[in-house]
């Protein structure tokens, strides 16, 4: 046996806190997309938590969704973010106001 | 609710090992985590990436989740986290980053406050809000079988068609990320690429300011991006 879920949950939400944080602390945009990565991966583990809590697999095959989101989704932002590296050398997320209306 | 026990794993008790297996992987997680908000060098914050990555297979490992932690250390540490590292290469971005200056007073602060309001309310709603209602038909996750087994089941049977819909998702990704690393066509005007995003303000410019720039030509292209932004 395993410890009770409680344990991971709280891990898990001090992941997805401290993904969170770094996303609005940090300017660079690939360790802003680390980021998203460690949020995903927080609800990943709750997710695999639940799914032992439950004894139910379907908590374990939504995260297998997730791992093929997550991938499909660093592929085009960094698709996305080479795109724009190629036009300009700024590195930080503050230089990207083009859109700004 | 108490967990199920699992049939394979006789001992029911909570053993020191699984303790100690959980204090390690939470410190490796959340050491790793604070490494990639921490790190100065987007280098570095990749590997500390891979670190926190590695922590969570074993929580999987732990909680028998055998195939998600396989998947997890082939996927990411061994895919994204490269690719990561490749566009990092590639753009030369390995550079410190400079944290000299705030563009928006206040935000780091801000970010802290919004980051620990944010933990206190989730701990707190976990404590007293529970979702009750009908369970899920997806499968036992536990009892006789292998992982991967009832993990296949479930999504070849139950989840078979947003398993179809995911390899719909990845050809888009695979097109997108196409066209977009594509490098311009050779019909497209060949200047240089810095000044290639920035002849939208030109034309529109010199109609806000046609009474102050009267001396000068209409056009006035140097000085006008810079003030418009």
């Amino acid at each position: 046996m395993s410890l009770g879920g409680p344990y991971y949950l709280t891990l898990a939400a001090v992941l997805f806190t401290i993904g969170g944080v770094g996303l609005l602390l940090r300017r660079n945009v690939l360790v802003m997309f680390m980021c998203v990565e460690l949020m995903l991966n927080a609800v990943n583990l709750t997710l695999v938590t639940f799914s032992r809590m439950l004894n139910d697999i379907g908590g374990q095959s939504l995260v297998f969704f997730v791992l093929v989101v997550a991938a499909a989704e660093v592929v085009v932002g960094l698709g996305i973010i080479v795109a724009i590296f190629r036009r300009r050398k700024g590195a930080t997320a503050d230089d990207l106001h083009i859109l700004k209306g | 609710m108490p967990p199920v026990p699992l049939v394979h794993v006789p001992i029911l008790a909570v053993t020191i090992t699984d303790a100690t297996v959980f204090a390690v992987s939470a410190a490796v997680i959340v050491a790793g985590a604070i490494g990639v908000i921490a790190a100065r060098n987007p280098v570095h914050s990749a590997l500390m990436l891979v670190m926190t990555l590695f922590g969570i297979a074993v929580l999987f490992v732990e909680q028998s989740a055998d195939f998600l932690a396989v998947v997890q250390v082939i996927v990411y540490a061994g895919a994204i986290v490269v690719l990561f590292l490749f566009v990092i290469m590639l753009l030369g971005v390995d550079r410190l980053d400079v944290m000299r200056r705030d563009p928006l007073p206040g935000q780091r602060p801000l970010a802290l406050v919004i980051g620990a309001a944010g933990l206190s309310l989730l701990l707190f709603l976990a404590g007293v809000h529970w979702v009750t209602g009908a369970r899920s038909v997806a499968g036992p996750a536990g009892g006789p079988g292998s992982n991967v087994e009832k993990l296949a089941r479930s999504l070849f049977t139950t989840y078979l068609l947003p398993f179809e819909v995911t390899s719909v998702l990845l050809v888009i990704a695979v097109v997108g990320a196409v066209v977009l690393s594509r490098r311009p066509s050779k019909e497209a005007e060949p200047e240089p690429p810095e000044t290639a995003i920035e002849p939208e303000p030109e034309p529109e410019q010199p109609e806000a300011e046609t009474a102050p720039a009267a001396v000068e030509e209409e056009p006035a292209p140097t000085g006008i991006p810079g003030g418009g932004s």
